[in-house]
C-alpha cells in the first residue's frame, strides 16, 4: 500500500550488519598435504550455515579450525571483529594467544562432536554443569539451574541423573548439545552430529537442531543429511577437495546447481 | 635337618613388631609416593616445558639406578645438607622418592591413554590444560591405573627390606638380629618370607576388591 509507505518513516538504508563470524583464506596443511586451500565465508548472527560435500573435502577441518581444535596454517578468523587464536604482531608475524586467552575464546564457540564425547564419569547433569561451573565461574546452584534448563530444552530433564553409558546415542548427542548451549556461546558448530547414530535415532537430534535454528541460534552444521540441509539451512556451502565450490540458498543449489562438481555430488547423495 | 621350633616360636612375636614397622614405612612412603607421583605425572603431562624436562630427568635417574644406592645417597646425603632426620625418616624419604618416579610413569601412561575426544570436548567448553587434567582426564584414569599402582605398592612393601642396610628396625632387620644371636638363618629367613608373603597377599586381595568396586564406564 503506497499510502502507508509514504507515511511510514524512511526505511534504514540496507547496510549489511557486520558478520558475527568472518573467515578469510583459511588454510590447513598436514606436512605437504593441503587439507584446506583457502576458505572464505561470512556468517551473520542468527544464521544457519550448512556445509556439505564429499567425505574428505575438508568440512570437518573447517569447523575444527574455527575454534582452534586444529591450529590453522594460515588465514584469518574473526569472531565479532576479534581475531581468533592470535593476531599478527607489528612485524607481521603471527602471535598465537596464550592458553588462557585461547580457552576464553573457545567458550564463545559451542562444538558438538560426531561421537558426542560426553564425559563418561559424569552424569548428564554434571556434563552440562561442568562448563559453566569451571570455566564461567558460576556457583554450583547457578550452573545447575542453567544446566537443567538446557536439558529440558533438549527434552532430557527426566534423564539428567543418568551416566552417558545409560543413555541412547540420540540422548547422548542431545546432552552434548545441552552442554554446548549451557555455555551460552555466540554460535555452535555441529560436526556431523548424526553420523554416529542408528538411523532411527537421527530424527530426535535433527528435531532439536531444527528447533534451535528456528529460535535463531547461530549455527554451522556439517552434515550428510541432505533433507535436513535443504529444510534448515539459510545458506549452503558445498565443499570439495579443500575448497568451496558453490555457495548459496539451498533451494537454488538443490534445484539448479551451477557447478558440475556440486551436480555430481548431489546426484550421488540424492540417489541413495 | 632339624628345625629349631623353640626359636621359631620365640621369633614370631618379635618379627611381628618388625612387620609393623615395615607396614608403617610402606604406608608413609606409599602415601608420599602416590602424592608426589601424581604431581610429577601431571607435570609431565601438562606442565611447562622446563618442568617437564626436570621430571623426565628425575624419573630416568630413579629408574636407571639401584634403589639400594638411592637409599645410601639419601641416608648419607641429608646430613651433608645439614639435616639429620635419622634412619627411619631417611628410609621413608628414599622409598617415597623412588616410588614417586614409578607412580609418575603410571599416571602419565593412564592419563595419556584417555581418548583424545575427551580433551577436545573439554577444550570446546573453554577448559584450560590444568582443568582438563584434573576434572576430565585424571578421574577417568583412576580405574585403569589401579592394577599398576597395586604392583608399585607391592614392590614398595618388598623394598622396605632394603632399609635394613641403614639399620631401620623393620621386618628383615629384626630377623637378622635374631639370626645374629641364635644362629638359625634358614628358619628365620623362611619365616621372614612367610611374613612378606602374607602381607602382600592381603594387599593384592584388597586391591582386587577395590578394582572390582571402582566404577567402569
Amino acid at each position: 500500500m503506497v499510502s502507508t509507505a509514504l507515511h511510514a518513516p524512511a526505511p534504514p538504508l540496507a547496510v549489511p550488519a557486520a558478520p558475527l563470524l568472518s573467515v578469510r583464506s583459511l588454510r590447513k596443511s598436514y606436512g605437504a598435504r593441503e587439507i584446506l586451500k583457502g576458505i572464505s565465508f561470512d556468517l551473520a548472527r542468527g544464521e544457519t550455515l550448512v556445509l556439505i560435500g564429499p567425505s574428505g573435502s575438508g568440512k570437518t577441518t573447517v569447523l575444527r579450525c574455527l575454534n582452534h581444535l586444529e591450529t590453522p596454517s594460515g588465514g584469518e578468523i574473526r569472531l565479532a571483529g576479534e581475531s581468533v587464536g592470535g593476531e599478527p604482531g607489528p612485524d607481521g608475524r603471527w602471535r598465537p594467544l596464550g592458553e588462557a586467552a585461547l580457552a576464553r575464546q573457545r567458550r564463545r564457540f559451542g562444538f558438538v562432536f560426531q561421537r558426542f564425547n560426553l564425559f563418561p564419569h559424569l552424569s548428564a547433569l554434571d556434563n552440562v554443569t561442568i562448563g559453566p561451573r569451571r570455566t564461567l565461574g558460576l556457583s554450583r546452584a547457578e550452573a545447575e539451574a542453567r544446566a537443567k534448563a538446557q536439558l529440558a530444552r533438549v527434552s532430557l530433564a527426566e534423564h539428567m541423573h543418568k551416566r552417558p553409558s545409560q543413555l541412547s546415542g540420540g540422548q547422548q548427542q542431545r546432552v552434548a548439545i545441552a552442554r554446548a548451549l549451557a555455555m551460552e556461546p555466540e554460535l555452535i558448530l555441529f560436526d556431523e552430529p548424526t553420523s554416529a547414530l542408528d538411523p532411527e535415532l537421527v530424527h530426535e537430534v535433527l528435531d532439536v537442531m531444527r528447533g534451535l535454528a528456528r529460535e535463531g541460534l547461530t549455527m554451522i552444521v556439517v552434515t550428510h543429511e541432505m533433507r535436513f540441509a535443504r529444510q534448515v539451512a539459510d545458506r549452503l556451502i558445498v565443499m570439495e577437495d579443500g575448497a568451496i565450490v558453490e555457495e548459496g540458498v539451498p533451494e537454488a543449489i538443490f534445484t539448479d546447481p551451477s557447478d558440475p562438481r556440486t551436480r555430481r555430488f548431489l546426484t550421488h547423495v540424492l540417489d541413495r | 635337618m632339624t628345625i629349631d621350633w623353640a626359636v621359631v616360636t620365640m621369633a614370631i612375636p618379635l618379627l611381628a613388631q618388625g612387620a609393623l614397622t615395615s607396614l608403617k614405612i610402606a604406608a608413609l612412603a606409599g602415601i608420599l609416593g602416590l602424592a608426589g607421583g601424581v604431581a610429577l605425572g601431571l607435570i609431565s603431562l601438562g606442565g611447562p616445558a622446563p618442568a617437564r624436562l626436570v621430571v623426565r630427568g628425575y624419573v630416568d635417574f630413579i629408574r636407571g639406578t639401584p634403589l639400594l644406592i638411592q637409599i645410601f645417597i639419601v641416608f648419607f646425603g641429608l646430613p651433608m645438607l645439614g639435616w639429620r632426620p635419622g634412619e627411619f625418616i631417611s628410609g621413608v624419604l628414599a622409598l617415597s622418592l623412588n616410588s614417586a618416579a614409578y607412580v609418575a610413569e603410571v599416571v602419565r601412561g593412564a592419563v595419556g591413554s584417555v581418548e583424545r575426544g575427551q580433551s577436545e570436548a573439554a577444550k570446546s567448553i573453554g577448559m584450560t590444560r590444568g582443568q582438563i587434567l584434573v576434572h576430565v582426564l585424571l578421574p577417568q584414569a583412576i580405574r585403569p591405573m589401579t592394577p599398576a599402582l597395586t604392583n608399585d605398592l607391592i614392590t614398595l612393601v618388598k623394598n622396605t627390606s632394603l632399609l635394613s642396610v641403614i639399620s631401620v628396625y623393620e621386618l628383615t632387620r629384626s630377623g637378622q638380629a635374631i639370626i645374629a644371636s641364635h644362629f638359625v638363618p634358614l628358619e628365620i629367613f623362611a619365616l621372614l618370607a612367610l611374613y612378606y608373603y602374607v602381607i602382600i597377599s592381603c594387599l593384592a586381595y584388597v586391591s582386587r576388591q577395590l578394582e572390582r568396586r571402582l566404577p567402569a564406564w
